[in-house]
């Protein structure tokens, strides 16, 4: 038994579905954050596992792919420390994290 | 990387995973988070990207979570009543989960390149014959992705002026 391309392709698509239910089911905003990143970090894995598959002439794995993995990772750094900037904001102005409690733009 | 291993921690992640989205308490969401992202890291490492492991430990699992934690725990959240569960978002959310699964099952399947085994990587052109990834990761960011490398250092500067300026007692 040798691992393939198609059980990290599995994996990753596993990650990203309990991360998307996660986003849907929750209503805490904070946990739905998280989900977003579970989210973010799957795309990551299937990244990583295409860079290793794809081994070039010099018989190496294709490093654009862990370069675009970097910058994921970069901006999803900086997103988290907006976005809870903005929970906290938030939370300063209703006292609540609870996502059905926040409907003023609600049409 | 050996597939026992690769199983391992795959269930160890998509396990914490699934903690994740179940537990009630946040704090404990967060934790898993972090296990989640441990075994995430240690895939990462069984595919040769031993510096994408070691940069997803330090960021992810160390800063963001610390972050996520300090949050929670500065907002005093208690773990959630239990409200009214929401029907439609409950079956929304499987309905959607299960067809984007079978969507990926679907297009696996008709995927035979992904059935070959890894390519063997050829060591013998690397100094020492050890893979030296940090080296070319860092070769490809600054020779070939230069600029979207300051780009993205403009991005942070934005964000850090923007987290100040939303963390202000009064907004403005």
């Amino acid at each position: 038994m040798t691992l393939t391309l198609n059980d990290y392709l599995l994996v990753s698509g596993l990650l990203f579905a309990i991360g998307f239910a996660g986003v849907i089911l929750r209503r805490n905003i904070i946990i739905i954050f998280m989900c977003l990143e579970l989210m973010l970090n799957a795309a990551n894995l299937s990244l990583v596992a295409f860079s290793r598959f794809h081994v070039g002439a010099n018989g190496l794995p294709n490093y654009n792919a862990q370069v675009l993995v970097f910058f994921i990772i970069t901006v999803a750094a900086a997103e988290v420390a907006v976005g809870l900037a903005i929970i906290v904001a938030l939370y300063r102005a209703r006292q609540t994290t609870h996502v059905e409690d926040i409907n003023s733009l609600k049409f | 990387m050996n597939p026992l291993l690769f199983w391992f921690f795959a269930c160890l992640m998509l396990g914490f995973g699934v903690a994740v989205v179940a537990n009630r308490n946040p704090v404990a969401s967060a934790l898993c988070l972090v296990v989640c992202f441990l075994g995430l890291a240690a895939l990462f490492i069984g595919l040769d990207a031993y510096f994408i492991g070691v940069i997803q430990i330090l960021v992810y699992a160390g800063a963001v979570m610390v972050l996520f934690l300090f949050i929670i725990m500065l907002l005093d959240l208690k773990a959630e009543e239990r409200r009214k569960i929401n029907a439609v978002a409950l079956l929304g959310g499987g309905v959607v989960s299960v067809a984007f699964m079978f969507q990926i099952a679907a297009v696996l399947r008709n995927f035979p390149e992904g059935r070959k085994p890894f390519p063997e990587l050829n060591l013998e052109s690397l100094p020492g014959h050890r893979l030296d990834d940090l080296r070319q990761v860092g070769e490809t960011l600054f020779a070939i992705h230069n600029l979207p490398f300051q780009v993205v250092g403009v991005l942070i500067l934005v964000a850090t002026i923007g987290v100040v300026i939303l963390s202000r007692r009064e907004l403005k």
